[in-house]
């Protein structure tokens, strides 16, 4: 198991190193000077820029200044902003509560909806049941999401009145960010209106979790069926069954703990373009998060944020296809032979 | 474990209130508009922009005007937005000398500064607050005048500097002006947006802290509201103020929602995540009369587009063909095109909120053959070829310059003259305008106070001829004699006979075409109400309440 871990760990030490190689290279590539891309200051006074050159390396070969980079990045230096002149560090790391807080939901919403709904679709008995099942996973995943999302604001904001459509919390509520998770923040929080605020909360987080989740829920309830329709067919299963086992029983003991093995390796494997995808539900909720700020950077040409941008969400992607990776290696003992990572 | 808590409910028969809870929760649905609610004390404002100070002295635009003007900051006098007449603010009464060259104001008595968490008043407003606004503005020496760029457009404009000869201050609540020239106008500039009083003891603080630029970032005023917090582009957020000199605000804050994007504030507007709108599109409007629980308050404020011409360029320097020109003007095609039925024709340079305007038409009617008539006297019946600038932004006066002077193009087409529409990036444009590069010019003025000679003066007078904003180049001595006079009189019906007879200078001349007054829009959901907006200025929320069912 350490073998394992270790073997993993390694894998994403060379990940990161080829992502930061690339952002590094990116200073080169972006038009414009190269010592304004990596402080992100646009325009530098001539009597500064010997002194900053010094500073950033630049008088120096391509490998010192790769290894200065690396340095500056690990100390939390990722530059300033073009466009308003603050730390991208701060910026990227006060956003990317937001953008974990909707995806949590969004993974959440998705399990609790999509594992029973796969496993009645597995139902060999109710052949009706699993059509039908399928028929709106077939219909949730062939539709582009940025559209579910204009579908939903139209017909239960605008035109029902049901939900907000932007932002993570009404601006009425003033509640200090702490961690910056909105719903943990208004619990820790030492405010009148605290049920108010949560409750408002909770409808800012309702429908983006749901245009979120629309894509790994069609997905999770297809590898589950698949999953579990293996696993029941399986001799084992069949024994259990002789055995005089409930169907209850042999879903419990047996079919779960198989079946959904396959889905949490499927989690990790779509974990990034669940994150793509919520960028796209950021921008159209105005939701505050790393997605909607990297989108920003792109239209205003902050190539610094860019950058920082590129880095945190690569970074959030491996860590959590990792996690995933080691959670699937838990739970599955088979997995620990193989001995090797996979991304 | 979620099944023994789901047990538990069941069991105790919990469930109905549990699902009542999500219910709530998820669709807002039960008892949101209960009184106790912050939600239900609270307006939120979608804005259209950032502000870019929070001291109107300093800026022109009418998006700094709107967040901070009549929010927190109150002026000597003000306008009443009924009749467009100057009345009292913390001013309670105002003794003007015969001959409009001393303006004696009498403060009130206990008018609060608000106090925050930057900044705690020791005494309430005395004539020595008003002596440090306008010392600011007049004084190059004074220590604040440079503080935020040292320009005060507005104030700049008017030629403050050159008008007041000083300021006395008789006691601590009276204070007197004395002008060089005598102004009717200059209480109606007292009245506008850009004459808020500011906190002398605030400024004499920052001034000791040596933090001087707060004073526009962090604002102290006397106004309905104070500042709480400015996330740039984000929003702005105010508190009432609950020691207001009139009656305290019945709401607890109020929030400006910064959203620049048109559909976004619709959108806003419509899911109730926003009370009140700014600036909806002219075709938003049109949509939003279809939509229940939403209220839509047109008044038309103080501006007119119009079609110059430049008199110093021939043919235009020829009365007649002026003339003429102004018979091709289709109000009503371009009414409904332009403005999509959202302003008034108009019939004469001011429009009819102001008390100037008489009943008299003293524009010509769209008529063809009258045009092709007068060009055949002056001898271009084969008609000649011209320039039409068009405006490259949009403003409330004139939402589409360009597609304005394509109706005109067509018109003219008519008549046998070809018109080339031109248009430069706004800056060009304004500039080369201002050296008198063009033939003709469609463009408008929205004015800043309620006074006429705000539309006379900078229009049309010799003065502006010279400095650039009287877009015809037109100077004539009676127009002049006429508008010059009506200042030196403080009585509105001896001012009235002047300006009318300047309008019948104006019609004889045709220097410039008044096409159209547009109607501005304020929307709002049906349960906000008294939001009140004013035709010469910002949006003011001083008595808005919020009655939720």
């Amino acid at each position: 198991m350490f073998n394992y871990v270790y073997r993993k760990v390694w894998l994403l030490f060379f990940i990161t190193f080829a992502v930061f190689t690339f952002v590094f290279s990116l200073n080169y590539m972006f038009p414009g000077d190269v010592l304004s891309n990596m402080t992100g200051i646009g325009e530098i006074p001539a009597e500064e820029y010997t002194e900053l050159a010094r500073i950033y390396k630049l008088d120096q070969n391509v490998i010192v200044q790769y290894f200065y980079f690396l340095i500056r990045m690990f100390d939390g230096n990722w530059g300033q902003s073009f466009t308003n002149g603050t730390s991208i560090f701060d910026q990227v790391f006060n956003a990317l509560p937001a953008t974990i807080e909707l995806a949590t939901f969004a993974l959440i919403y998705s399990f609790i909806v999509a594992i029973p709904l796969g496993i009645l679709a597995s139902s060999e008995t109710k052949p009706w049941l699993d059509k039908s099942i399928l028929a709106m996973s077939i219909f949730g995943f062939s539709m582009p999401i940025f559209w579910l999302a204009l579908l939903m604001i139209l017909v239960f904001s605008i035109n029902l009145g049901w939900f907000p459509i932007s932002g993570r919390l009404s601006l009425v509520y003033d509640i200090p960010t702490v961690t910056g998770f909105m719903i943990i923040d208004i619990l820790l929080s030492d405010v009148s209106y605290k049920r108010e605020a949560l409750g408002d909360a909770v409808n800012h987080l309702a429908i983006p979790t749901f245009v979120l989740a629309a894509y790994p829920t069609t997905v999770l309830i297809r590898t589950t069926r698949q999953s579990m329709k293996n696993v029941m067919n399986t001799s084992y299963v069949k024994a259990a069954r002789a055995k005089g086992l409930s169907h209850i029983q042999v879903l419990r003991r047996h079919g779960l703990r198989n079946g959904l093995l396959p889905v949490i390796q499927m989690m990790g494997l779509h974990f990034g373009t669940l994150i793509t995808l919520a960028m796209v539900t950021e921008v159209i909720f105005s939701w505050p998060g790393v997605g909607l700020w990297l989108v920003d950077a792109i239209h205003q040409r902050d190539y610094p944020a860019i950058q920082g941008g590129i880095l945190a969400m690569s970074g959030m992607v491996f860590v959590a296809t990792i996690l995933f990776d080691v959670i699937y290696m838990i739970f599955d003992p088979l997995a620990r032979r193989h001995g090797y990572g996979k991304i | 474990m979620i099944k023994t808590v789901l047990a538990h409910v069941v069991k105790s028969g919990n469930y109905k209130r549990l699902w009542l809870l999500l219910f709530c929760n998820l669709l807002n649905a039960c008892g949101q508009y209960d009184d106790s609610k912050l939600a239900a004390k609270t307006l939120l404002y979608c804005s259209e922009g950032s502000p870019e100070t929070f001291n109107p002295q300093l800026v022109t635009s009418g998006t700094t005007i709107d967040a901070v003007s009549q929010q927190i900051y109150n002026r000597l006098v003000k306008i009443d937005p009924t009749n467009g007449r100057v009345v009292s603010d913390i001013a309670r009464k105002v003794i003007v000398s015969s001959d409009a060259m001393r303006y004696r104001f009498y403060l009130r008595k206990g008018v609060e500064f608000h106090t925050t968490n930057y900044f705690t008043p020791t005494r309430t407003l005395t004539s020595e607050d008003v002596l440090f606004t306008f010392s600011r503005i007049l004084h190059q020496d004074h220590p604040y005048h440079d503080v935020g760029g040292g320009q005060y457009p507005f104030f700049e404009g008017i030629g403050l500097s050159d008008l007041i000869e000083q300021i006395i201050v008789v006691d601590d609540l009276t204070i007197e002006f004395r002008l060089v020239d005598p102004q009717a106008s200059f209480l109606a500039n007292m009245a506008t947006d850009f004459a808020v009083i500011l906190s002398a003891e605030y400024g004499e603080q920052l001034q000791a802290a040596e933090n001087k630029d707060q004073i526009d970032t962090k604002p102290i005023g006397t106004g309905p509201f104070k500042f709480v917090q400015y996330d740039r582009d984000h929003h702005i957020r105010y508190h009432a103020h609950e020691k207001y000199w009139q009656t305290a605000s019945e709401l607890q804050q109020i929030i400006f929602d910064i959203t620049p994007n048109n559909s976004s504030r619709l959108a806003k507007l419509l899911t109730g995540e926003c009370d009140v709108m700014g600036y909806p599109t002219a075709s938003d409007v049109g949509y939003l009369h279809s939509k229940k629980g939403i209220d839509i308050v047109e008044t038309t404020s103080m501006n007119v587009s119009y079609w110059a011409f430049n008199t110093n360029v021939p043919p235009f320097d020829n009365a007649n063909v002026r003339k003429a020109l102004s018979y091709i003007v289709d109000r009503e095609a371009i009414i409904d095109a332009v403005y999509f039925d959202l302003a008034e024709p108009a019939n004469s340079l001011v429009p009819p909120t102001s008390w100037a305007y008489d009943n008299t038409n003293y524009v010509r009617p769209f008529s063809l053959e009258k045009a092709k008539e007068l060009l055949a006297q002056e001898g271009y019946e084969d008609g000649f070829e011209m320039d039409i600038w068009a405006m490259p932004v949009q403003r409330v006066y004139n939402p589409n310059a360009g597609k304005m002077a394509e109706i005109l193009q067509q018109n003219l087409a008519k008549i046998n003259i070809t018109a080339n529409i031109i248009t430069y990036d706004w800056g060009t444009f304004r500039k080369r305008l201002a050296k008198g590069e063009h033939d003709s010019v469609l463009i408008g003025w929205l004015a800043d106070n309620s006074d006429p000679d705000n539309f006379y003066r900078p229009l049309l007078s010799c003065a502006s001829a010279s400095s650039g904003s009287n877009r015809s180049g037109w100077c004539n001595d009676e127009f002049d004699r006429n508008i010059i006079s009506a200042l030196s009189i403080t009585d509105h019906d001896t001012r009235k006979a002047y300006y009318q007879a300047a309008e019948a200078v104006l019609f004889e001349h045709s220097p410039l075409v008044p096409i159209a007054h547009a109607v501005r829009h304020k929307v709002h959901r049906d349960y906000i109400k008294q939001v009140n907006i004013n035709p010469y200025g910002g949006i003011d929320f001083s008595k808005a309440v919020k009655k939720v069912k």
